[in-house]
């Protein structure tokens, strides 16, 4: 079953041409047509289109090229449909793009085929990458692959759903208060939102574009690393990427975490954390001591502020950023009789309720009388919360905590009340606003079989301290390996 | 504070039906509430983080470089001709 495997493992048998790519992408495919139907992962796909290139990485292996040159040679790859791939669809979960095709392809992308990947499949998501749950899909929810009466928790919720279900070997999302992590956490995979600047976001649909950032999930940390290394790096088409070296990746997996400090903020101890959850990432922790790194306290005094600094922050830029949409470029237009009438029929019919709510709100806040009172405050707000992390990390290596406060939520449960739907992204916003990087990795289960993830939190490019930790719990324990059964 | 709705809509140029206004009005009231807790900090002397990259004036020599085709710049747009965007009569 090829769909099962890792990235490391799949490549290790097409190396040793115990399968080929056109029979893993065929296991990828059989598997979506045999599951997703419950399960919602996928906006669309393009099955001939995977084939076609699955037999040009067969031939590519048949000619000897090699996953040393290559290291996603064969390997199926699916994309968070806000991430641009050149003449395929391209929605952001929305229907206001209709059936818009990518004319060009995100650099990441680009990256990937290079490295060899099979890029197939736009995975459903909050449109725009608005939400926490996947509900705010213009399509439909995606549902969680280990109870699909419950989210998979969002925005890149069907990213989570494709890995953890076995519908892909890897694929991309994007965060920018979570959205890569919080699903992670929930469906019980990998999930990596690099530092900001350490990938391009050029072909990335810009929700908030100081908080946005790419990255992959996938089934364990290696692949995670693999990943990053290709993903990673400055480009010369997104001006915010930084001219930084890509380290290799691969090898910090391996690095010492002995001398490491991992800080455990004391502010994350708050009412609404799941007992089930925090247990876990209690014994997570004195797992990661046990393993020889040194556990302490420390504190990020400014936290019970996060979450209104960035309700502020990214709706105010998503409300400049979603102003192209228009109906004049690209997508639906709706009305005709008057160019300004156009515009709002185009936004009003175009968008969904959680989108129009949050193009208001950062509206609101931008508003002749409110910028002040409202986005500027928020803005030193966001200063002294990155100022609170760097001064952690001048006592700590690592910081720790649960990714999400509970395990997954019934579809439905917290629709109707956005404030509290806000809330439940507390242990990963603040990664955002201070640009550092986090790794969400499954560490265990509710009673309900629910998957739990623990959050490790790194400076400004750390990914190599946060990667050899996150493997080296890996190495010592199992949540990883296990699979939900879909029916 | 009361929110002004139908000017912020207005500005954002979003039509919202009677419906989705009932529901969004006492929605960003309880979020502006919320978002208030701000107000608690003291942030005399702080600077605004707009964005933390260590980067400033990102340039490039320049050069023309090679960018999207007229055609495929066109090829998602709602409505055109002869090269261009169609759009609603804006000058009488």
């Amino acid at each position: 079953m090829p769909h099962t495997l890792t990235i490391h493992e799949l490549t290790a048998k097409l190396a040793a041409k115990e399968l080929t790519a056109c029979e893993t992408t065929r296991s990828c495919l059989d598997r979506i047509t045999a599951v997703d139907s419950k399960l919602n992962a996928f906006v669309s796909y393009d099955a001939e289109d995977a084939i076609a290139q699955a037999e040009a990485a067969d031939q590519a292996l048949a000619d000897g090229v090699c996953h040393k040159d290559k290291p996603l040679l064969g390997v199926p790859i699916a994309i968070k449909d806000v991430i641009a791939v050149k003449n395929q669809p391209l929605s952001c979960g929305s229907k206001i793009l209709g059936d818009f095709n990518s004319p060009y392809e995100a650099t990441v992308i680009r990256k990937l085929r290079d490295a060899g990947a099979i890029i197939f499949g736009r995975l459903n998501m909050d449109e725009f990458a608005m939400g926490s749950s996947t509900e705010n899909s213009a399509f439909k929810p995606a549902r969680n692959p280990w109870d699909t009466d419950r989210i998979p928790g969002g925005s890149s919720g069907g990213s989570a759903v494709a890995v953890a279900a076995d519908e892909s070997i890897a694929s991309l999302g994007s965060d920018t208060g979570g959205s890569i992590r919080q699903p992670a956490s929930l469906c019980g995979c990998v999930g990596l939102k690099p530092t900001y600047g350490r990938v391009s976001r050029f072909g990335l649909v810009a929700y908030a574009s100081s908080l946005d950032q790419i990255g992959p999930l996938t089934k364990d940390t290696r692949d995670a690393a693999t990943m990053l290394k290709i993903i990673g790096g400055h480009d010369m088409r997104d001006s915010t990427s930084v001219p930084r070296e890509v380290p290799d990746y691969i090898e910090a997996l391996d690095g010492d975490i002995k001398s490491l400090k991992i800080g455990l903020p004391k502010e994350y101890q708050m009412a609404g954390l799941d007992p089930e959850v925090k247990s876990s990432v209690d014994a997570a922790v004195l797992r990661i001591e046990e393993l020889g790194a040194e556990v302490r306290e420390i504190s990020l005094p400014h936290t019970e502020y996060a979450i209104a600094a960035y309700y502020i922050i990214a709706t105010a830029e998503a409300s400049a950023n979603l102003a192209r949409f228009d109906g004049v470029r690209y997508g639906q237009r709706f009305g005709s009789a008057d160019p300004i009438e156009m515009n709002r029929d185009t936004r009003g019919a175009g968008f969904g309720e959680e989108v129009k709510r949050r193009i208001i709100l950062g509206t609101y806040v931008l508003s002749s009388g409110y910028y002040d009172a409202y986005y500027i405050r928020a803005q030193k707000v966001r200063t002294l919360i990155r100022e609170d992390f760097l001064k952690a990390f001048e006592e700590v290596d690592i910081i720790a905590s649960p990714t999400s406060p509970t395990a997954a939520f019934k579809i439905g449960e917290k629709v109707d009340d956005p404030l509290q739907m806000y809330l439940s992204d507390i242990y990963t916003i603040s990664a955002n606003l201070a640009s550092i990087c986090g790794i969400s990795i499954p560490c265990g289960f509710t009673s309900g079989n629910l998957p739990i993830g623990l959050q490790l939190l790194g400076r400004p490019f750390g990914e190599e301290q946060l990667l050899s930790v996150a493997h080296a719990y890996e190495q010592a324990t199992d949540w990883h390996t296990r699979r939900p059964t879909v029916n | 504070m009361e929110i002004d709705l139908q000017h912020v809509v207005n500005l954002a140029r979003i039509n919202l039906s009677p419906e989705e206004e009932a529901r969004i009005r006492p929605q960003m009231q309880e979020i502006l509430k919320y978002v208030d807790k701000l107000n608690e900090l003291n942030i005399d002397n702080i600077e605004p983080t707009a964005h933390a990259v260590p980067l400033t004036n990102v340039m490039r020599a320049d050069e023309v470089q090679s960018s999207l085709s007229q055609d495929d710049a066109l090829r998602n747009a709602p409505r055109q001709a002869d090269g261009l965007f169609v759009v609603p009569k804006i000058v009488e």
